[in-house]
């Protein structure tokens, strides 16, 4: 029969289509694997702390874009000028769990990533996507970091991550004009706090500015206080439920925060307005004129959005203290950072972690602003302005340095808008006055969150 | 083809959407993917059941329907049924799909406050939404008939549908915000509202002693008695700087004199919070343009005055007796800050508004080409025979409108269903949980923080089965329109 005949001709046309169509994606897979497998064969001629890698390309995965991205370029091109390697960067946004799972599935991780959740890097390292960083970088991280930066990215034993990029989240900062016409100085402990913020509001401007709308925010209120009242043993232990949220810990540093929450007088548009204020404005409140706060408390990135976001200037008009002491606590500080993993076992990607943890390479980002190196040994003169240089400079010396609870948590519990923790400590924000109702609600939520991943 | 008539039996129908039947023979391929799609969704009870038959009867033919229809069937099953299935398979399993849990991803979404919250939201937007934006789009689609300039007006109406959701949330967020400088429906509120009801000038400012100054209501009245020739001292806290009138000078205490009741009433904060609460202390500035009364035991006022640059005020002609000192609302009267669209209570309604906003123009044209299709001999016959406008649009437009209606209401209400991008971007993160819906709650919980893909996939079987209902009716209607 001609039609069938024809048919048939087709159908093979089509179903060669369908095969030559899936595989693509294999090619693709091929070529990246022998490109890889070209790359490890190249010359291991040594394995000093610049070795010739010319020739080899990698692929670095990270969450900044803009201006952080240009600067991590600049790290980048100083790697490739020592080494030869061609580094490509990608950008992932706020998408980099997403994208990273996507690429494993697809067998081509990128050979370093950069990720902004220890959380993600747990799960990564469960998932065996992670290469240990042990043999890697050992002795740098030795030498030039803290313990504490260590035992961050270390997951059941095992070092995955370094902590190349560090966030002081212990800074409040203030309207200089406003202190001064009020008459109040700085505060180094919770009570002087309180009175001066009392002062200020006497003054005529509410103290505190809150970004009640949203919940990190609120858990980054909490996470401070909660290190200074209980401490940093009783800190790791509610980050991983062996206390619960109902312990007594929990209750006093509540009451500390309900002191400034509570009153809708410390408060720039009162509990209500604080609620629908989002983190830009809540900075914008504090800096604009006439002022509608005094202070607002959040990480050292609150500069940035000083500088682009209003017309005061670092230094003359804004500035910022350390988070004050409660009870005599010893200097604390709630970090964040992001944390360099090896996703792949080349030559190139362990060239560039080792790279990662010198002081070198933190000092190029240093001198360029908007960084805060974990890396002890970097200078602090490198350091563009005195802001920056003292914010970081407590993050290297704190005597007590916790990761942001909430990025320990379970996502669900403490990364979700409307759901979880932002949900509850708005709760509490809205109506300060049932703590034990607050408590059990938070356990509860941490618990089912805990079960569910 | 005798089920072309509309099943109420009507026998008008939209004539645009009928085609020609002399066609439908030529045109064997198309016929023959709507007898394939038909023994999907109907079984073999189809208008073209002899083809299908002869098709598994291997007849003449049969390759190159196979061949035609391969790429469709492909593509429908990889992207429609192969998720679907999947979704089905998934919503059974645990967070991270390496468990079988049975159906306690269904129990936990049921027994979830959020789940609860994102079905009585849905509900309200299945009920609320469609029904205005259609009622509005037939309103403009009369109207357009009838004002001069209508194609401008269609145009103002049917420009949103141009904007993307994400940016029309964006654009919603800004106009809702709180602050009415900021955002635009409390502006116009405000602005208003000012004209009717000015604010006071110290909105802020209350007692430094509350002991001393009792709050009544939005006044202060003293807790003391005065009686004639008495001062009274007033202090308040508070008033922000630029509220004070460039004119107040330092605070001083009134003299007294015999007939009358004095004082000041000053701002009592000194630099730095020094000096001392009740007192006027050195660099304490006098408020002038408060207006102070003197208030009978009764509560009636006697005398009123407002204070001078220094603070300081005098009530005269006051006869033997004891009084109170007050200070009057108006001193206090906060400006009307507007609606908290954003908040708690109104989120929902607030969100709807935008997305009628979006889809008036939608209904509007929709109706609109149902109206221009409607023949004009009868509207004129029924004019002739003296119908009022009224009429005609009940007897005559409306009904004839109706199965178009129908399908715009169908077409809107499964799009409610699935609305998502105004409930993620226009409520602040601390009312999100409060405007939750279900395809939004789904995502939060598989991909937005919750990670847990097997109650997330329990919820896409949820709305799944929401929809399908108005899924099958519409395509009823399609069916029985052809």
């Amino acid at each position: 029969m001609r039609i069938g005949r024809t048919t048939i001709v087709l159908l093979l046309a089509a179903l060669l289509l369908v095969v030559v169509g899936c595989s693509g994606g294999t090619t693709t897979t091929t070529t990246a694997a022998g490109g890889e497998t070209t790359a490890s064969a190249a010359p291991e001629t040594s394995t000093t702390s610049a070795p010739d890698l010319s020739g080899q390309t990698m692929e670095v995965a990270a969450v900044w874009s803009g201006a952080e991205q240009d600067n991590f370029q600049k790290v980048i091109d100083a790697f490739q000028e020592q080494t030869g390697v061609k580094v490509t960067y990608t950008s992932t946004g706020d998408q980099i769990a997403t994208i990273l799972g996507t690429r494993l599935q697809g067998g081509s991780p990128p050979d370093v990533a950069v990720l902004p959740q220890p959380g993600l890097m747990y799960s990564l390292a469960d998932q065996g996507a992670l290469q240990p960083l042990t043999d890697v970088i050992g002795m740098e991280m030795d030498a030039n970091f803290a313990p504490v930066w260590k035992d961050l990215g270390t997951h059941e034993g095992t070092q995955y991550g370094l902590v190349f990029k560090a966030a002081n989240k212990s800074t409040f900062w203030y309207n200089m004009g406003v202190f001064s016409d009020a008459g109040v100085t700085p505060p180094t402990t919770w009570d002087e706090l309180l009175a001066a913020a009392d002062t200020i509001q006497r003054f005529g401007v509410p103290p505190f500015s809150v970004a009640g709308a949203d919940g990190w925010t609120l858990t980054d209120w909490f996470e401070n206080v909660y290190l200074r009242t209980a401490g940093g043993e009783k800190y790791d232990q509610l980050t991983t439920l062996e206390i619960p949220w109902t312990d007594p810990s929990v209750t006093t540093a509540l009451e500390q925060l309900a002191k400034i929450w509570g009153s809708d007088a410390m408060l720039s548009g009162g509990a209500t307005g604080a609620l629908q204020t989002d983190f830009p404005t809540s900075v914008v409140n504090a800096f604009t004129t006439p002022p509608k706060a005094a202070m607002v408390y959040e990480g050292d990135f609150v500069a940035g959005v000083i500088g682009s976001e209003t017309q005061a200037t670092l230094g003359t008009g804004a500035d910022f203290f350390d988070f004050p002491s409660i009870n005599g606590s010893p200097a604390s500080v709630v970090g964040g950072g992001d944390m360099a993993v090896l996703m792949k076992d080349s030559d190139a990607g362990k060239a560039f972690m080792k790279f990662l943890a010198t002081p070198e390479a933190a000092t190029i980002w240093a001198a360029l602003g908007g960084f805060s190196s974990p890396n002890k040994n970097v200078d602090p003169s490198v350091y563009p302005d005195d802001i920056t240089r003292r914010a970081a400079t407590a993050l290297a010396t704190a005597e007590v340095v916790r990761f942001d609870m909430s990025d320990l948590e379970p996502p669900a519990f403490g990364g979700t808008p409307g759901k979880g923790e932002w949900k509850l400590l708005q709760d509490f924000l809205s109506n300060s006055s049932d703590i034990s109702g607050i408590q059990k609600q938070l356990q509860d939520a941490a618990a089912a969150a805990a079960s569910g991943s | 083809m005798s089920d072309r008539q509309h099943p109420d039996g009507g026998s008008v129908a939209v004539p645009a959407t009928d085609p020609p039947s002399d066609l439908s023979g030529a045109l064997g391929a198309s016929d023959l993917s709507g007898a394939v799609i038909t023994s999907e969704t109907r079984g073999p009870r189809g208008p073209g059941r002899g083809r299908l038959a002869s098709w598994f009867k291997g007849g003449q033919g049969s390759w190159k329907v196979a061949i035609f229809l391969l790429p469709g069937i492909f593509i429908l099953g990889v992207l429609v049924v192969y998720p679907i299935l999947f979704t089905l398979v998934r919503s059974f399993y645990s967070a991270h799909g390496d468990q079988f849990v049975g159906i306690s991803n269904y129990q936990a979404m049921f027994t979830s406050a959020d789940t609860l919250t994102s079905i009585k939201n849905n509900v309200i937007w299945v009920v609320v939404a469609p029904a205005i934006v259609a009622a509005l789009g037939l309103v403009f689609a009369v109207l357009t008939e009838r004002v001069p300039w209508a194609t401008a007006f269609k145009v103002a109406v049917f420009v949103p549908m141009a904007i993307s959701f994400l940016s029309s949330g964006v654009i919603w967020r800004l106009v809702y915000q709180d602050d009415p400088r900021l955002g635009l429906a409390n502006a116009a509120l405000v602005g208003v509202s000012k004209v009717f009801q000015p604010p006071g000038p110290y909105p802020t400012a209350r007692p430094s002693r509350p002991d001393v100054l009792v709050s009544d209501a939005q006044a202060y009245v003293t807790a003391a008695d005065y009686r004639a020739g008495s001062t009274a001292q007033l202090g308040l806290v508070a008033v922000p700087p630029r509220l004070i009138p460039s004119d107040a000078v330092q605070a001083v205490a009134a003299s007294t004199e015999a007939g009358s009741i004095g004082g000041t009433v000053w701002v009592d904060f000194a630099v730095g919070g020094t000096g001392t609460s009740g007192v006027i202390d050195p660099g304490e500035l006098g408020l002038p343009g408060v207006k102070v009364e003197v208030l009978s035991d009764a509560g009636d006022v006697i005398g009123s005055t407002k204070t001078g640059p220094d603070g300081t005020f005098a009530i005269t002609g006051i006869e033997a007796g004891s009084y109170k000192v007050g200070l009057a609302d108006s001193n206090f009267r906060p400006a009307w800050g507007g609606i908290l669209w954003l908040g708690p209570a109104l989120i929902t309604p607030s969100i709807i508004i935008s997305y009628i906003w979006i889809w008036a123009g939608f209904a509007m044209v929709l109706i609109g080409a149902g109206l221009a299709a409607i023949p004009r001999d009868v509207l004129e016959a029924a004019r002739v025979d003296g119908a009022g406008e009224w009429q005609v649009f009940r007897r005559i437009t409306g009904p004839l409108l109706a199965p178009l209606l129908l399908v715009v209401l169908v077409t809107l209400l499964i799009n409610v269903l699935k609305i998502f991008d105004l409930i993620l971007v226009i409520p602040p993160g601390s009312v999100l949980a409060d405007a939750n819906v279900i395809a939004l709650e789904m995502w939060q919980v598989s991909f937005g923080g919750g990670q847990d893909q097997g109650l997330g996939s329990a919820l896409a079987i949820l709305l799944f089965i929401l929809v399908l209902p108005a899924m099958a009716f519409n395509l009823r209607r399609f069916r029985a329109e052809q």
